[in-house]
């Protein structure tokens, strides 16, 4: 039992290391924050009267004036979920791209132990993305409604609840990619494919699936949406209810549904890549 | 060091799909000594060795460390030091830290890591990002990995290649070092000439199946001596009638059986002025190469 834990506490020990001994989680970072915290600020000012008086109040979707916090903070994992997930696909597909499973293995023949280390450390450091997401989505988005008179929620222990929820999101997106990076070793594969659906295919099908009710309701299930129903906010969720059809998860069965795609995908990478021969 | 251990390889196979990379291979590694394992390219070697770390499942048979596989081993790194033949490091990270890593995972003291680094030369560089390295600064880390555990086995895969002649000698001196400290060392390699003059031991595959395990001296015929002579008919004939083998080769005589004294004194006293004598010591080499099919089995 204790040989198991020390085990356990070296696997992680040597997971986190890898991480933070390559630059990448730094790069990704900086592009996450900046991306997150520009979307929030220009979200900020369009809806948040500066943007509205610009454009002669008429022509701009209509958000109810306290919903607005909830839908620019969310920015971070509303639009940022794709840093955390393309970052633990990277991180899982580059240790068969750089041949690096091999000292990995040595060191640690218990491959499922390997595996493990790796979902626990990603969501730590998926939820430091979150963090960090927050931190400029909030810190940016809440000066402009400050100064644009609106109220920044910021008092309010809901809005607090949320911004924990968007942690715990990032957190399980960065699981997802540790999944999907098992399921499809080849980088370049899992690069895109993490790429072409969240930003191209996702977003599509969840367009389509407002259109009819049926649809709707398969619609909640997708990865996405069920984040989004785990944070409770998103300006996508926002815009649809004007446009049409959409069913939302309960926040907490958005949580299992997004987790349960990161298992899967975890279990069977485990059962097809991982255990593979390591010539 | 941890207590050295026998490696013990027992019906060991492989196929990858239609291939057959490794058959019914049966051996044994003894510790103290260092163990040449050769074989043309694509005998079967890297693949064999996988077997033996746990990296590759054997389609049949057994590989352990006196009686224990090596996932089951209780301190791995510190049991089996290993070095294999691809280069297995992230570019983007330095070698300090690459070592570190696997330090960690093992349980490791980060000392050791410096400790290692020093041992095989690159400290100096070790803060520098592997993907900058060369092949032989690349195969010293590999190495500095494999004795990072300060294990009493070491298994290297063709850990000579890419290495200076510096580098060349340095590590020749180092295996008989660390077999002489008592530990098991098993080397690889498709060169014999590389390995020749530090290994007690060889065991020679080809196309995946044992051909020979034993002495270098039991391998090598016996050296030949090279002679000739304006008047090669008479040399011959009063070289037969010493009892030599004599086989007519491009350059001259080839005498097995006699030393190069000997066929000397034998010219002398048949009146034949001798061109050429000398002994060559291709003996090794030859017989390696009949062994394991010549000009190599691809
Ligand atoms: N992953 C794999 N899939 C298919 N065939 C493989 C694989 N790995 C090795 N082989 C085949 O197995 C055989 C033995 O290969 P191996 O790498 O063990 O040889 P080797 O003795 O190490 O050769 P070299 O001296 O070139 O390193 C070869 O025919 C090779 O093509
Ligand atoms: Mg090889």
């Amino acid at each position: 039992m204790t040989t198991v834990l020390t085990d356990a506490a070296a696997a992680l020990r040597a997971e986190f290391s890898k991480i933070f001994t390559v630059r990448m989680w730094w790069v990704l970072l900086i592009v996450l924050a900046g991306y997150v915290g520009f979307t929030a600020g220009i979200l900020a000012l369009v809806f948040g009267g500066v943007g509205g008086a610009l454009a002669g109040g008429g022509n701009a979707p209509q958000i109810p004036d306290a919903a607005l916090p909830a839908i620019i903070y969310s920015i971070a994992s509303s639009v940022g979920y794709v840093f955390p997930v393309l970052f633990g696909a990277l991180a899982t597909t580059a240790e068969f791209r750089h041949q690096t499973l091999t000292p990995t293995f040595l060191a640690t023949p218990r491959r499922g132990l390997v595996l493990g280390a790796k979902f626990a450390v990603l969501a730590v450091v998926g939820a430091g993305y979150g963090l960090v997401a927050l931190a400029t989505s909030v810190g940016i988005g809440s000066s402009i409604l400050a100064a644009t008179g609106h109220d920044t929620g910021l008092g309010e222990t809901d809005t607090w609840w949320l911004l924990a929820r968007i942690v715990l999101a990032m957190a399980i997106w960065a699981v997802i990619g540790v999944g999907l990076g098992a399921l499809i070793p080849s980088q370049v594969a899992a690069i895109v494919i993490v790429l072409a659906f969240t930003q191209f295919l996702e977003p599509i099908l969840r367009l389509v699936a407002t259109f009819w009710d049926w649809t709707a309701s398969i619609g909640q299930y997708l990865p996405g949406a069920a984040s989004d129903a785990l944070v409770g906010s998103s300006i996508f969720t926002s815009l649809g209810m004007a446009t049409g059809q959409t069913q939302s998860l309960d926040w907490w069965a958005g949580g299992l549904v997004l987790l349960a795609y990161a298992i899967v995908a975890g279990v069977f990478g485990y059962f097809t890549s991982w255990r593979r021969d390591v010539t | 060091m941890s207590t050295s251990t026998t490696i013990e390889i027992t019906g060991l196979g492989k196929s990858f799909g239609p291939v057959r990379a490794v058959d019914d291979l049966t051996f044994s590694v003894r510790p103290g000594q260092v163990t040449g394992f050769l074989g043309p390219n694509g005998a079967g070697k890297t693949t064999t060795l996988r077997m033996l770390l746990g990296l590759v499942r054997p389609t049949e048979g057994t590989a352990t460390f006196g009686g224990t596989e090596y996932r089951n081993l209780k301190d791995p790194l510190a049991t089996v030091g290993t070095a294999l033949e691809a280069s297995s490091f992230h570019p983007g990270r330095s070698a300090r830290n690459h070592l570190r890593v696997y330090a960690r995972a093992a349980g490791i003291g980060m000392k050791r890591v410096d400790a290692v680094l020093a041992q095989v030369g690159i400290a100096a560089f070790a803060d520098r990002r592997v993907g900058g390295y060369s092949l032989g600064m690349r195969q010293r880390l590999g190495l500095a990995f494999a004795l990072l555990g300060d294990p009493g086995v070491l298994v290297l895969d063709e850990p000579v290649n890419g290495l200076d002649p510096e580098g060349i000698k340095w590590i020749r001196s180092f295996l008989g070092q660390l077999a002489a400290e008592g530990r098991t060392v098993l080397v690889s390699s498709h060169l014999l000439s590389e390995v020749q003059q530090s290994v007690d031991r060889v065991i020679i595959i080809s196309h995946g199946s044992l051909v020979y395990e034993g002495g270098l001296a039991e391998l090598e015929s016996g050296p030949r001596v090279l002679a000739d002579s304006p008047d090669r008919a008479a040399l011959e004939s009063a070289l037969l009638a010493a009892g030599a083998e004599v086989e007519t080769t491009a350059g001259g005589l080839a005498v097995l059986g006699l030393t190069r004294e000997q066929v000397g004194s034998v010219a002398l006293s048949a009146g034949a002025a001798l061109s050429l004598l000398a002994t060559e010591n291709s003996g090794i080499e030859q017989a390696f190469l009949e062994l394991v099919g010549e000009g190599g089995s691809l």
